[in-house]
């Protein structure tokens, strides 16, 4: 599909004076400058990620939306550093990762990002317990912490008596909790969620977003990747993606129920 | 109606008879209960308080010169308040429609503008709404209201993706052919 109206309208906004590398503000998370990633070449160039800037600040928790390939996935995956960008800057926690060696992300990825995809991606021959304790082996936990904080996990997810239970006993929505608590073990900077509520019922939805919410209220900085509008407005904040590029950046108030009289159509 | 009708005009002083027409045309199947008399009376009563006029074509394509009503300053500024009010969370999807397309027509407003700024209000009311539901089980009577509320305000933010997408592809040099 071109884009090509929109495509040199956007290129041509760009200036002449490079932007922003440089440290990120205090209390900032997670940031993007410039960020792009573009996929093939000549006729079937295409910017999956185009150009977006992006602060997220320590303990926000951000919901991306847009219709089925805006651009989500690839924005999520250049965040975590899974994937690099073809332009543009990634920092996490002070620290710029775009430009890290294979090694050096590998571990960073490990030990500051928490991973939850849509489905799952659980160790089918491990136990729930086994899939929450691997990431903290990886980072150089001793087993007995290890197990320590995957119990403590695994309980704080609702799954303490699931704990020796493999994945495929498990239902859709007591795997992802358990894809939650494995993200957490290594106290991330930040948690990135890609489509987490995609494979589930909406009762095991309301779950995770119940999960969601104590990790918000517990300072967890949080990046959802979600075409739900539910639940993007469990979200402090909402960005709206198009073909890559960023069209609206809402905050949403917390203060539940607020203006809910107004729904109300009586008229007398 | 009145605001719809005086949207109408603003792109340029018509006929009752082109007003139905057009006013048909957006509305479609749920145009046909709509007859030239509703018009006509809406039309009167908006010359009676000042917000349109009738005035003698310029120059008809064809046939002998009609009337046609046409919008005075107050007309303009009550479609132009139309226009930028932000229609409430319980804005029925017609109204909206038709503020879209005579928004394109008169070009007095963007489409897009339009859209973009109900979706934000209804994603504002539907964080509020999820947030009450989150704190109420599904199964009393509250939290089956609040799901109810929330399933609707998620049906008009999907119908508005559709908005974008149509009024995007329309627009001159607008923001791409939409997606995939
Ligand atoms: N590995 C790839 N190779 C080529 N194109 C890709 C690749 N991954 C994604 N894309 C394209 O990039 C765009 C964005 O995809 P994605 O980030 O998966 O969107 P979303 O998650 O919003 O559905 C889509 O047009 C998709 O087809
Ligand atoms: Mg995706």
């Amino acid at each position: 599909m071109t884009r090509d109206g929109r495509r040199l309208r956007g290129r041509s906004r760009r200036t002449g004076t490079p932007r922003g590398s440089g440290a990120q503000p205090a209390g900032t998370a997670l940031r993007a400058v410039g960020l792009t990633r573009s996929y093939g070449r000549g006729e079937s160039l295409l910017w999956a990620v185009d150009r977006v800037d992006l602060d997220v600040p320590a303990g926000q928790t951000l919901a991306v939306t847009g219709p089925s390939g805006c651009g989500k996935s690839t924005l999520l995956q250049l965040l975590g550093g899974l994937d690099r960008p073809t332009e543009g800057e990634v920092w996490l926690g002070g620290r710029r990762i775009d430009h890290l060696g294979e090694r050096a992300l590998a571990g960073l990825r490990c030990r500051s990002v928490g991973f939850v995809f849509q489905s799952f991606h659980l160790m089918d021959e491990l136990t729930a317990a086994e899939n929450v304790e691997l990431p903290a082996l990886l980072a150089g936990s001793s087993p007995r912490a290890a197990r320590r904080r995957a119990a403590g996990l695994l309980d704080r997810v609702g799954l303490a008596d699931r704990a020796r239970h493999l994945p495929s006993e498990l239902s859709g929505g007591q795997r992802q909790r358990v894809a939650i608590a494995r993200a957490l073990v290594n106290e991330p900077l930040v948690v990135l969620a890609d489509e987490p509520t995609g494979n589930l019922d909406s009762a095991a939805t309301r779950d995770i977003l119940h999960l969601f919410d104590e990790l918000r209220a517990a300072g967890q900085t949080l990046v959802m990747a979600t075409h739900d509008e539910r639940v993007a407005a469990t979200a402090d904040r909402v960005v709206s993606l198009r073909d890559g590029v960023p069209v609206d950046d809402t905050r949403l108030a917390d203060d539940a129920g607020a203006g809910l009289g107004a729904l109300l159509s009586w008229e007398d | 109606m009145q605001d719809v009708v005086l949207a109408l005009l603003a792109k340029e002083p018509s006929h009752g008879y082109d007003l139905r027409r057009r006013l048909a045309a957006a509305l479609g199947p749920l145009g046909e209960a709509l007859n030239a008399g509703q018009i006509y009376v809406t039309l009167t009563r908006l010359e009676k308080t000042g917000l349109v006029v009738q005035e003698r074509e310029d120059a008809p394509v064809r046939g002998p010169r009609r009337k046609v009503y046409a919008l005075t300053a107050s007309g303009q500024q009550r479609v132009a308040a139309w226009l930028a009010e932000t229609t409430g969370p319980r804005a029925d999807v017609a109204e909206f429609h038709l503020k879209l397309v005579a928004a394109a027509e008169s070009g007095l407003a963007d489409p897009l503008a339009l859209a973009d700024a109900r979706r934000r209000e209804l994603m504002r009311r539907l964080a509020e709404v999820q947030h009450a539901a989150l704190a109420h089980d599904v199964n009393t009577e509250a939290g089956l209201l609040l799901e109810g509320i929330a399933l609707r305000l998620q049906a008009d933010l999907r119908w508005l993706d559709a908005c974008e997408r149509t009024w995007s592809a329309r627009a001159p040099g607008g923001r791409g052919g939409g997606n995939g």
